[in-house]
């Protein structure tokens, strides 16, 4: 009869208006600044720069290779390359970014950075609360402001993170494993004239 | 005695109030200075309630829809009207550069006055009623259909496409269900006797045991509220009928070119219009201000008038929250050849009902054509044309 599928769907929204105050499930929105839920691991917003221990300047794991400058297709990667060197993780002597800085404004999130860097130095943040009243220094964070820990990398990316870990650990493992030959040859050769030095880090 | 006397003053309490006042002016000036007073309250006491359906619109949406709402503004976000208001009033006014400056600049206040003058011959409670005219009904009805010059005036001046086509089809509907809307209310008219709102009220006020004789709870008065609900909604433009609107279609319809105060203006009067057909509904076939029982007539006249307004406007919010809008052509077959036809019918009804005298018989006759009518006329006249996969003659 005319009319009968309308009397079902008004019982159907009097039962969701009446329900909504009796059942809390029923409504799915979260308030969002009093109330958030944790971000998916997924999730990912701008990149940060990676570095090991404590200290942010000595242990960035960035060597200005500068390939994610060149990449990165909306240009908004900036790096200068340092004159000298430090050692990396690993102890070999590699240059250092002297300036780095992303212009947010222009970044589009694509993640392509994060792709081609082979230093797994540079990481997708999830953290998205980033508005700022000047729209031009306060979107261009330098390499202090990007800097963010392995430990704050493992809190948002667990899974990733550990990845990567046990990937630099495999490297460092066989860098020291050829090292250690190296040593021993050079030892038992103790003997012969000068051998020439170890190099480490192989395959670079 | 006293207490009778009590609830018949606060029954009177504006009327009261109004003499009390007037009172401290020359007897020359006191008729005029009464109508003042009644416009003044009318002026301020719809667009409050014009707030309260809005607040109580966004909340019970949002709830119908599983949300919350609003909920920042104010305790509840009781004070979002505000906020919106505020808004409203500090937006920038853009007229296009080619528009029609003196119509697009009229369209809005045609609009707001037309509405507002509906309210002029609505009694609101016992005496309570600004101009109580013999034919009121009729005054009402045409400052309804005025609203319409308003639409085309907007969507005419505005020369942008998407303001033509919603006023165009606000025309063709509004006039589709101008008719259907006056039909409803004629057998209230033949039954009543007289197009005065106030008699049409006086002659519903009486109750046999507990129970009152309002027009709904007879089949041609059920079947006439059922009618003029339909238009009602459709003369508003309110969901499932707001297809000059339309606002996934063609932008916002005939004010797609009004911003700030204008706009606003526009959304008061959709509101206000809201609001005086529920009062007209009410006042029709709900009784007016009588209440529902007899042992509940002490209750101040007003109170009731009221109460059955927001129950209406609450069933037009929840209407607007279950049904999708139609489609043009649906709207078109809709008016035309299911609720004017049913109206028609309802006519001879109510003739068949006035003649039979009274009696059970006359409950059972007019039950069955009407019934028989709907069920009828929905299946033949509301019948879906089946066009089943579209096929193509010279592609594929």
């Amino acid at each position: 009869m005319l009319g009968e599928g309308i009397l079902k769907g008004m019982a159907e929204t009097a039962k969701n208006f009446f329900g909504s105050y009796v059942s809390k499930e029923r409504l799915t929105t979260v308030e969002y600044p009093e109330e958030r839920i944790p971000a998916v691991e997924a999730a990912r917003v701008f990149p940060f720069l990676v570095y090991d221990g404590a200290d942010w300047e000595a242990g960035l794991r960035c060597v200005a290779c500068q390939i994610c400058e060149k990449e990165c297709p909306p240009k908004c990667i900036y790096i200068d390359k340092s004159k000298d060197k430090k050692p990396d993780y690993v102890g070999k002597q590699q240059f250092y970014p002297t300036r780095f800085d992303i212009d947010i404004s222009v970044c589009m999130s694509c993640q392509i950075c994060v792709e081609v860097c082979p230093f797994e130095a540079i990481k997708m943040d999830n953290e998205f609360e980033l508005a700022t009243d000047d729209r031009f220094g306060g979107l261009l964070y330098d390499r202090k402001q990007l800097a963010r820990s392995n430990e704050y990398y493992h809190s948002i990316h667990p899974t990733e993170a550990s990845e990567v870990d046990a990937r630099l650990g495999e490297e460092k493992a066989k860098v020291e494993a050829k090292a250690k030959a190296a040593a021993e040859a050079a030892a038992a050769k103790a003997a012969a004239p000068a051998p020439p030095a170890p190099t480490a880090g192989g395959g670079s | 005695m006293a207490t009778s006397s009590l609830t018949a003053n606060l029954d009177q309490i504006f009327i009261i109030l109004r003499d009390w006042l007037v009172g401290y002016l020359p007897a020359v000036l006191r008729p005029a200075a009464g109508v003042v007073l009644g416009a003044i309250a009318i002026v301020g006491v719809f667009p409050g309630l014009f707030a309260v359906v809005v607040i109580l619109e966004r909340k019970g949406v949002g709830r119908i829809q599983n949300r919350y709402g609003p909920n920042r503004v104010g305790p509840f976000g009781l004070l979002q009207p505000i906020a919106d208001a505020i808004k409203a009033l500090i937006k920038e006014d853009i007229v296009p550069d080619r528009a029609d400056h003196v119509v697009h600049f009229l369209a809005p206040i045609v609009l707001l006055v037309t509405v507002f003058m509906g309210f002029a011959v609505l009694p609101v409670g016992r005496n309570m009623v600004l101009v109580d005219m013999d034919a009121g009904l009729l005054f009402f009805i045409a400052m309804g259909a005025a609203t319409e010059l308003s639409v085309f005036m907007a969507g005419w001046s505005s020369r942008n496409k998407f303001s033509m086509l919603g006023a165009m089809r606000g025309i063709a509907q509004m006039i589709s269900y101008e008719v259907v809307l006056v039909l409803s209310t004629v057998p209230v008219v033949m039954t009543a006797g007289s197009l005065s709102l106030t008699r049409i009220i006086a002659a519903q006020n009486s109750y046999s045991g507990v129970f009152p004789h309002w027009y709904i709870f007879t089949p041609w008065g059920a079947a006439g509220f059922l009618a003029f609900s339909i238009a009602g909604m459709a003369e508003t433009n309110r969901s499932p009928f707001d297809v000059p609107e339309g606002e996934s279609e063609i932008v916002a319809g005939y004010h797609t070119e009004y911003s700030g105060f204008k706009f606003a203006i526009f959304f008061i009067a959709e509101y206000l219009s809201m609001i005086s057909i529920s009062g007209l509904a009410a006042t029709l076939f709900l009784g007016g201000w009588s209440a529902p029982f007899s042992f509940l007539a002490f209750i101040p006249s007003w109170i009731w008038f009221f109460s059955k307004v927001i129950l209406s406007l609450f069933v037009f919010i929840w209407v607007r929250g279950t049904l999708p809008r139609l489609r043009q052509d649906q709207l078109m077959n809709f008016a035309w050849k299911f609720v004017l036809p049913f109206t028609l019918l309802n006519l001879l009804v109510t003739a068949l009902w006035r003649f039979m005298g009274e009696g059970w018989l006359r409950w059972v006759v007019s039950t069955a054509i009407l019934a028989a009518a709907y069920v009828l006329m929905g299946r033949v006249g509301m019948r879906k044309e089946q066009f089943g996969p579209r096929r193509y003659r010279y592609a594929e």
